[in-house]
């Protein structure tokens, strides 16, 4: 194998595991754009998106899509719910104080999902939802059918965000409620429903990348969110907070590095890298990749 | 007698023990242009916030078109105030600034058409219709505001002028029977007060608007408005006509017999 053929594997490995990273930092760029708030309990709802995908698929003998489509919908559910109850009593507190709401229900669901008898605290084996295939696409390169599955999903679910956002009316409510909420009020905006709606698309796709990450790993358990939400964290400030091209941008980038890193023989330090990168970003470009410089009202 | 568009009675509003407005009774009829004038911190901007929803007040009602708006019990959400009929600008311009000059108008006229979600995905065919006709109602209106050609830059890209232009196109997409105008001539040149001028006067003919302005700039007021009523202290001290505001002994104290009056 050579170096050239190890790279490109690499970078496919990378992307598949991006999408899903970008998946759910899209979650979190869009609610932090629209009420400024960092909810943590996304890497939750990802988990819980698994969960309902697995008995979806088991108890109810869904197949793939519709379990897929199951499992967004109730994350939908849950994303409105949770902002209604927990969030939105909160909306003209300090930020800290929906922050710390939101590291509480983070706590708060995964010890649900371990109480929860048909949950419990061990892993399930998440079942096989397509035939693992290996195509080789050039010589020594393989693609597999969980990766093309996983990059296919994301990929189409990309695209129809991209075409709510910027081409309905409920996207466009929704850009304008990012921008300035007073004043897309008094144009006739509802801002509540605005929010849960982005919610409800957050929650969506989180679910979806639980699923798929779950497909792709072959297990899920209670506190399997806790590690992809904070790597998608990572991605979405990697990409620029509030930017939608950022967190896909900035999810696929941290797949691709955790991948090189492991590939190089350092897989001890994957999370150690993934966070590193945080603290530049942070320390260098703030605003991180794609994101815009913020304004300073006066 | 023909229902007055506007009308409040003894609105009033405190935040603690600050009373900023008191006893309001104002009322617009149908086409009217009036003037809200004041020195700085008499209340004005308070009461477009009340008339728009933003703030409730203690006591006294607003009614819009003969039906009752709100008051201290009852409150209307603002967006529910904008699908009513009301429109504002702001004083401090407030574009949706990163979004192109045609979607802030699009946006605006989006919240007054039927369709949903739904629709947006399912019925291909009777959204791509709808669209097309909110482009191009939306380029229309950017035309009559010589905006047209620049509808794919960003709102914040524009100059000064043009960008309290389109705040005012944007306002007009909501299609209001009532405008209100927070001090529409802030910061411009007298050449542009001028034109700016012109263009309310152009609005009101075209959109069959009532307008209520407020505004600093006593040429402007003036030149524009039919009826005026000047509010001090959260209380109306003066109504009348230009001449007859400009030659009142209160109105003048209350500026302090500045410059403005001219």
């Amino acid at each position: 194998m050579t170096l050239g053929q190890q790279i490109l594997q690499q970078l496919i490995n990378g992307i598949a595991l991006g999408s899903v990273y970008a998946l759910i930092a899209l979650g979190y760029t869009m609610v932090y754009g629209i009420i400024r708030l960092i909810n943590f309990a996304h890497g939750e709802v990802f988990m819980i998106g698994a969960f309902v995908g697995y008995f979806a698929i088991t108890l109810f003998k869904f197949s793939f899509i519709p379990a897929l489509i199951f499992a967004m919908l109730f994350c939908s559910l849950l994303g409105i719910i949770m902002e209604r109850l927990a969030y939105k009593p909160l909306r003209e507190a300090p930020r800290i104080a929906a922050l710390m709401t939101a590291v509480g229900l983070s706590i708060f669901f995964q010890n649900l999902m371990v109480y929860l008898k048909w949950v419990g605290a061990s892993p399930k084996a998440f079942p096989r939802v397509i035939e693992i295939t290996r195509y080789e696409i050039m010589e020594n390169v393989y693609l597999t059918s969980d990766k093309i599955l996983t990059l296919g999903v994301a990929l189409a679910l990309m695209l129809a965000l991209q075409y709510v956002v910027h081409k309905t009316k409920m996207g466009r409510a929704m850009r304008a409620v990012s921008q300035d909420k007073d004043a897309a009020q008094l144009m006739g905006i509802n801002v509540d429903t605005t929010i849960s709606f982005t919610f409800a698309l957050g929650s969506a796709l989180a679910a979806a990348g639980g699923i798929l990450y779950a497909v792709s790993y072959g297990k899920i358990i209670y506190n399997m969110g806790t590690m992809p939400g904070l790597k998608a964290f990572v991605s979405a400030v990697l990409g620029g907070i509030g930017s939608i091209p950022g967190a896909v941008a900035g999810g696929m980038l941290l797949g691709i590095v955790e991948n090189a890193v492991s590939a190089a023989g350092m897989s001890m330090l994957r999370d150690a890298v993934a966070f590193a990168i945080l603290i530049l970003i942070l320390l260098i470009k703030p605003t991180g990749l794609l994101g815009k410089n913020t304004r300073e009202k006066v | 007698m023909p229902v007055p568009v506007l009308e409040t009675k003894d609105l009033t509003i405190r935040f603690g023990g600050l009373t900023a407005v008191m006893d309001l009774n104002i009322h617009l009829d149908e086409g009217e242009l009036v003037g809200l004038i004041g020195p700085n911190g008499a209340g004005k901007t308070t009461v477009f916030n009340m008339l728009t929803g933003v703030y409730k007040p203690s006591a006294g009602t607003i009614s819009f078109c003969g039906e009752l708006l709100c008051s201290a019990e009852h409150s209307v959400p603002p967006s529910q105030i904008s699908i009513k009929g009301i429109a504002r600008t702001f004083q401090n311009i407030r574009l949706f600034k990163e979004l192109s000059v045609l979607d802030n108008v699009k946006i605006a006229y989006h919240q007054h058409v039927k369709y949903g979600l739904a629709t947006s995905f399912f019925h291909i065919g009777k959204y791509a219709a709808e669209e097309k006709e909110i482009e191009k109602k939306a380029i229309d209106l950017l035309q009559l505001f010589g905006l047209e050609n620049k509808k794919n830059e960003q709102a914040k890209n524009l100059p000064y002028g043009e960008q309290r232009r389109l705040e005012i196109a944007r306002a007009l997409a909501t299609r209001p029977k009532l405008l209100l105008l927070d001090e529409p001539a802030a910061g411009m040149n007298p050449q542009e007060t001028q034109n700016l001028m012109e263009l309310i006067r152009f609005i009101r003919e075209e959109f069959d608007l009532t307008i209520l302005l407020i505004e600093h700039d006593m040429s402007l007021v003036m030149g524009v408005c039919e009826r005026i009523y000047v509010l001090d202290y959260g209380r109306v001290i003066a109504q009348g006509s230009p001449a007859e505001i400009r030659t009142n002994p209160k109105v003048i104290e209350a500026y302090l017999g500045s410059e403005g009056i001219a």
